[in-house]
């Protein structure tokens, strides 16, 4: 996410942030600002026409982006907790990149929810100050992350279907959400290529390699299905999932029997009511992973850096 | 490409890419329009990844260039659509990523799923020409570049990676 503005009188002539008085440098001689951050540059969607198109409701796209924009940044938040922990630093590398592209999708989506809605409320507001209840993730994407395993198995699933329905989102009337969609096809595309090279890799490496695979297939597929499961919202935006569920089962049914790996029997986790994580209805795993994600910009608000 | 006034066009196409300072925003691809009406300027600018960060850096330099070029009124606008790829930089960014140590790309396209035996595009060395190179990680030190290595002189390399 982004620097937070100061409030007005924030930072006073006795406020000494080494960090502060290098934003406020002003220009260098050669005309270059110094440092971008508070220069008001940082908007995703710095100029973008944000009107939102006739014919579709403010309030149903602004959910629709929450939902997709809270699974990027959660995700983004499980892979970056990898940092320091990967077997091997290529792999930490790659992690973090993954994360890093998910993070940008997921500051274009809630930065154009907060649009949509009317309630002019920016990407820093919804990622840091909303509530557990009021995240629209799917379970999938805020579970631990387990061992390297149980990860590349959520990955393989999580990237499998959303770059079907970036594909098929490319061509939505949202302008804002087509262009994100058209952009991230590409980079869940490395994301998916990258969890089936682990895949295959794991399950056809050794006895004890592929039983770890399978162990984390068998401990994440009960939460693939509920990216299938349409909620009312994606049926009024004219995205229903549910079309996804038999090829993305496909792709990664021929990616397993490549991988010599079985596909899990498991029935989909029971929902509550009715209800799961579009409805703001979590596993216990998502409060610890927002109170350490929050805790910064909630100790510090209005901070800048 | 939106044809502009040469002059803030050129102040804005000169604009070094501040991950990649041997290409201009203009080599690279992303510096996707300049329009002049009366005294006011626009730049358009169109990111790479989405989780660039280097994009405000760009767009703060953009605006403070133009500003010392002489352009009292200056809008700095990002458009995301068509997506950038790495086939929007041009053949003098892809010769100075080359002088520079860093591969340039192939040819854009989604990496496929592929399931049989890995085979790799022949990359060539930058550093001695060899083309006995091997990929080392897909990922690098940005979200645009991949790590390779040369067998022949023994040398890693980045290189930009197809999006």
């Amino acid at each position: 996410m982004t620097d937070h503005h100061a409030m007005p009188g924030h930072h006073g002539a006795g406020d000494d942030h080494v960090y502060l008085a290098l934003s406020e440098a002003g220009p260098e001689p050669d005309g270059e600002a110094r440092w971008a951050y508070g220069t008001g540059f940082s908007d995703p969607l710095l100029g973008v026409d944000t009107t939102v198109p006739a014919g579709l409701d403010g309030a149903d796209l602004a959910a629709y982006c929450l939902m997709l924009g809270d699974d990027a940044l959660v995700l983004a938040q499980r892979l970056t907790e990898w940092c320091t922990r990967a077997p091997e630093l290529e792999e930490e590398v790659a992690l973090a990149n993954l994360g890093l592209d998910l993070l940008g999708q997921a500051r274009l989506l809630l930065t154009r929810a907060g649009q949509a809605d009317g309630s002019g409320r920016g990407e820093d507001e919804l990622a840091y100050w909303r509530e557990e209840h009021e995240f629209r993730n799917v379970r999938l994407v805020e579970a631990p992350n387990g061992d390297f395993a149980h990860s590349v198995a959520r990955l393989l699933l999580f990237a499998t279907a959303r770059g079907a329905l970036y594909r098929l989102l490319a061509g939505h009337p949202d302008p804002v959400l087509a262009a994100v969609a058209a952009r991230g096809v590409l980079e869940l595309a490395y994301h998916q290529e990258y969890a089936t090279a682990w895949t295959l890799r794991l399950g056809d490496g050794t006895p004890y390699s592929a039983a770890r695979m399978q162990a984390g297939l068998d401990a994440v597929w009960p939460l693939l299905d509920e990216l299938f499961v349409p909620h009312a919202v994606e049926l009024r935006i004219g995205a229903d999932p549910s079309a996804l569920r038999e090829p993305v089962l496909r792709t990664l049914a021929a990616v397993l029997a490549e991988a010599g790996l079985t596909v899990p029997e498991a029935r989909p986790l029971a929902s509550v009511g009715g209800r799961a994580g579009r409805d703001g209805v979590h596993t216990e795993a998502l409060g610890p992973l927002l109170a350490e994600f929050q805790v910064v910009a909630r100790a510090n608000p209005g901070a800048t850096w | 490409m939106v044809t502009a006034p040469a002059a803030a066009w050129d102040v804005a196409a000169a604009v070094p890419d501040p991950e990649l300072p041997m290409l201009t925003l203009a080599e690279l691809g992303v510096l996707a329009g300049v329009e002049t009406e009366g005294g006011a300027v626009t730049a358009w600018l169109t990111p790479t990844y989405s989780g660039c960060p280097a994009i405000a850096e760009m767009a703060a330099d953009v605006d403070a260039r133009l500003r010392a070029a002489g352009y009292p009124d200056v809008r700095v606008r990002l458009r995301l659509d068509p997506p950038w790829s790495t086939d929007r930089i041009t053949e003098d960014g892809r010769r100075k990523l080359a002088e520079a140590g860093i591969a340039p790309p192939g040819p854009a396209g989604p990496p496929l799923l592929r399931l049989g035996p890995t085979r790799h595009r022949v990359v060539s060395c930058p550093q001695c020409g060899g083309t006995d190179t091997e990929e080392l990680s897909r990922f690098g030190s940005t979200a645009c570049k991949a790590l390779w290595r040369c067998r022949d002189c023994r040398e890693p390399f980045e290189r930009i990676k197809e999006i």
